[in-house]
C-alpha cells in the first residue's frame, strides 16, 4: 500500500501542491472558466490570453485536494505555449492515460505523467480530471465567442 | 442489563474483523452508516430463507408470518422511542424520505404564502431541501437559526425568530457535522408557545442516546436504520396520530387505499394511508433485530462509552498543533463525532492516506454545503464513533494522522 501512495503522490506532485506553478490572475484574460466538484467541494477556475493562435498566458486559482490542485497546475505548465488544438490532443492523452492506455511518447504529457499513480486510486479521478475538464470548457467557450 | 464490554460487542460484528490493505480495519465512519451485527444479518437471511412473502393480503402462512414480523417490527420501533402508539409510526426507505413525506403531506395543502418554516444553519441537506421545495410550493419563507462558531444553537436565538408567523420548525437532535447535541425538548417548548409544530431529526441522534419523543413533546421524528446497525433501505416516521390522521397521502398505490373505483379512491388508516407499494419487507424485520441488539446493550450505556471516546480523541488532538476541531468545546454539548482540519493536509488526501492505513473517516462536505460555507472551509475530515469502537483504535487513528503528516511533509526534489 505504501507503494501504491508513493506513486499517487509522486514528489512533483506534492511540490506542485505546496508550490504551485501559475497560480494567480490574469490582468485582461481571453477567457476565463470556473469549475467544481460538487461531490467533493473542489474549486478550480483557469484565465487564458489567447495570443496569434496560442495560450500565450495562463493562470489558475483553486482549493482542494493536493491531486486536483497539482494537477491544474502541471497542466498550466504544460499548456502555456500551445495551440487549442495541441492543448486538446494533450488532454486526449490524458485521458487515455486514466483509461490505461500507455501515451504515444514518454515525453508527450511532461510532469502530468505523473498522474499515472491515481489510476490506482479511482475514486480519485475526478480530482486530476477536473483541470481538464475545466480547461476544456475554456477552450469550448473560446471557440464558440471566436464563431 | 450486562456490563458494557467492547470486546464482547466487536465479536458481534464479522466485518470488523477484516482487514484493509493489510491493516486491522478501524471504522469511523459510523456517522455515515454503522456496521451491522451478525443477528441482523442472520434475521434477514432467515427471512429470505423462511418466510418470504408479501405482507397484508396473502391469506397463506407464510405471509402470515410475515405480516406478522413486519408489524411487530412496528410496535418495537414505537417502543423504541417511547412513542404512544404503534399507529404512529410510517416506514420509510429513509429519514430523507420520511421528511419528505411529512414535508409534502403535512405541508402542502397546509402552508400559505408567508408563512414561515424555521430551521437553523447546521441541518443535513436532507432536512433543507425538502423545505426548498415546500416552500417554492407553497409561498412559504424560510427562516434560519443561526449556529455559533463553535457549532451550536442557542436559545435566545430560536426564541427571537419564533412568531405565530412560523408554522414550523425542522431541527436535528444531533448535528452529523458537529457531533453537536442540540436542546430539542426547550426548541419544541418554544415553537408549541407560538403554535408551531415540530419534526426532529434523529438520524444521528437515534444510534447513540435513548429517545423519548413524549418527553421531547416533538410532533414528528425521523431517522434511518442503517446508521443503527439496522439494513439500508429503511427509514422511519413518528408524527402525532391526530397529525398522520389529518395529512394528504404522499405516494400513492397498492396498500394505502380502502376503496378504490376507476376514478377516485378512499384512504388506509394510518399509518398503512402511507406506506404504498410493496416496503422493504426484510429490511424492516432486520431492523428490528438492530432495535434488539441496541436495547440489549443499553442506549446509556452507548452514550456513556461513545463519551469516553469522544472526549479521549479531542485530548489526543490537543497534541495536534496543525489540526483545528469543530464543533462544541464542552463535551455536555457533544456527540460521537470530531470533524477537523489539517493545515497543509487536505481531507481528501488524509482520507485516501488514512485508508492507506485501515482506517476508514469521512472527508468531504458531509452533505450541509451552507455550513462548510459557514466554516470557511471546502470540506472537512470526520471521526464518527459507534459502540464497537475502542480507545485503541483512536489511538490508531492518531497515529495514521501524524503518518500522513509527515507523509506529505517529506522534502519534495527540486524540479
Amino acid at each position: 500500500m505504501m507503494e501504491k501512495l508513493d506513486e499517487l503522490y509522486r514528489e512533483v506532485i506534492l511540490e506542485h501542491y505546496q508550490r504551485p506553478a501559475r497560480k494567480g490572475e490574469l490582468p485582461s484574460p481571453t477567457v476565463s472558466v470556473n469549475g467544481a466538484n460538487p461531490l467533493c467541494g473542489d474549486e478550480l477556475a483557469y484565465q487564458m490570453k489567447l495570443d496569434g493562435g496560442r495560450i500565450a498566458q495562463i493562470r489558475f486559482a483553486g482549493k482542494g485536494c493536493a491531486i486536483s490542485q497539482a494537477a491544474a497546475s502541471m497542466l498550466a505548465d504544460e499548456l502555456e505555449g500551445k495551440t487549442p488544438e495541441q492543448a486538446r490532443a494533450l488532454i486526449r492523452s490524458l485521458k487515455a492515460m486514466m483509461q490505461g492506455q500507455e501515451p504515444a511518447s514518454p515525453d508527450e504529457l511532461g510532469e502530468l505523467s505523473a498522474l499515472e499513480g491515481v489510476r490506482k486510486f479511482p475514486v480519485r479521478v475526478k480530482c486530476a480530471a477536473l483541470s481538464w475538464n475545466v480547461v476544456e470548457q475554456a477552450l469550448d467557450s473560446h471557440e464558440k465567442a471566436g464563431k | 442489563m450486562n456490563a458494557f464490554n467492547v470486546e464482547t460487542i466487536r465479536k458481534d460484528f464479522p466485518v470488523l474483523a477484516r482487514t484493509v490493505n493489510g491493516k486491522p480495519l478501524v471504522y469511523l465512519d459510523n456517522a455515515a452508516t454503522t456496521q451491522k451485527p451478525q443477528s441482523v444479518i442472520d434475521t434477514i437471511t432467515d427471512y429470505y430463507s423462511r418466510y418470504n412473502a408479501n405482507i397484508h393480503r396473502g391469506i397463506h402462512t407464510l405471509a402470515e408470518e410475515a405480516t406478522e414480523a413486519y408489524e411487530a417490527v412496528r410496535s418495537q420501533t414505537a417502543r423504541f422511542i417511547h412513542a404512544p402508539s404503534e399507529r404512529t409510526i410510517v416506514f420509510t426507505r429513509n429519514a430523507t424520505e420520511s421528511i419528505n413525506l411529512f414535508a409534502w403531506a403535512w405541508g402542502r395543502s397546509r402552508l400559505r404564502a408567508g408563512d414561515e418554516i424555521l430551521l437553523t444553519e447546521m441541518e443535513h441537506h436532507a432536512n433543507l431541501i425538502p423545505w426548498q421545495m415546500l416552500a417554492r410550493a407553497t409561498g412559504a419563507v424560510l427562516r434560519f437559526v443561526p449556529v455559533t462558531d463553535d457549532g451550536r444553537i442557542e436559545l435566545p436565538r430560536v426564541e427571537a425568530l419564533l412568531s405565530p408567523r412560523v408554522k414550523l420548525v425542522a431541527i436535528t437532535m444531533m448535528s452529523n457535522v458537529f457531533g453537536t447535541l442540540t436542546p430539542a425538548r426547550a426548541v419544541v417548548e418554544l415553537a408549541h408557545k407560538q403554535g408551531a409544530i415540530v419534526l426532529l431529526d434523529a438520524a444521528q441522534a437515534a444510534a447513540h442516546m435513548a429517545i423519548d419523543v413524549q418527553a421531547l413533546g416533538c410532533d414528528a421524528l425521523v431517522f434511518s436504520a442503517h446508521k443503527m446497525l439496522g439494513p439500508t433501505g429503511v427509514g422511519a416516521l413518528y408524527a402525532r396520530q391526530d397529525l398522520l390522521e389529518q395529512m394528504d397521502p404522499f405516494l400513492g398505490g397498492g396498500e394505502m387505499i380502502l376503496d378504490v373505483q376507476l376514478t377516485s379512491a378512499t384512504w388506509n388508516e394510518v399509518p398503512w394511508k402511507f406506506e404504498a407499494g410493496t416496503p422493504n419487507i426484510g429490511g424492516v424485520i432486520g431492523f428490528g433485530a438492530a432495535l434488539s441488539y441496541l436495547e440489549k446493550v443499553g442506549m446509556d450505556a452507548i452514550q456513556a462509552h461513545e463519551h469516553k471516546l469522544t472526549a479521549y480523541a479531542l485530548e489526543q488532538f490537543t497534541h495536534v498543533p496543525e489540526a483545528t476541531i469543530h464543533g462544541p468545546t464542552q463535551m455536555i454539548d457533544r456527540g460521537g463525532v470530531v470533524a477537523f482540519n489539517l493545515e497543509g493536509l487536505h481531507p481528501h488526501d488524509l482520507g485516501t492516506l488514512l485508508d492507506g492505513e485501515g482506517v476508514a473517516i469521512r472527508a468531504g462536505h458531509h452533505c450541509a454545503k451552507p455550513l462548510m460555507r459557514r466554516l470557511g472551509v471546502p470540506a472537512t475530515a470526520r471521526a464518527s464513533f459507534s459502540l464497537y469502537n475502542t480507545m485503541d483504535e483512536v489511538d490508531r487513528l492518531m497515529e495514521a494522522i501524524r503518518g500522513a503528516q509527515a507523509f506529505f511533509k517529506r522534502q519534495p526534489v527540486k524540479r
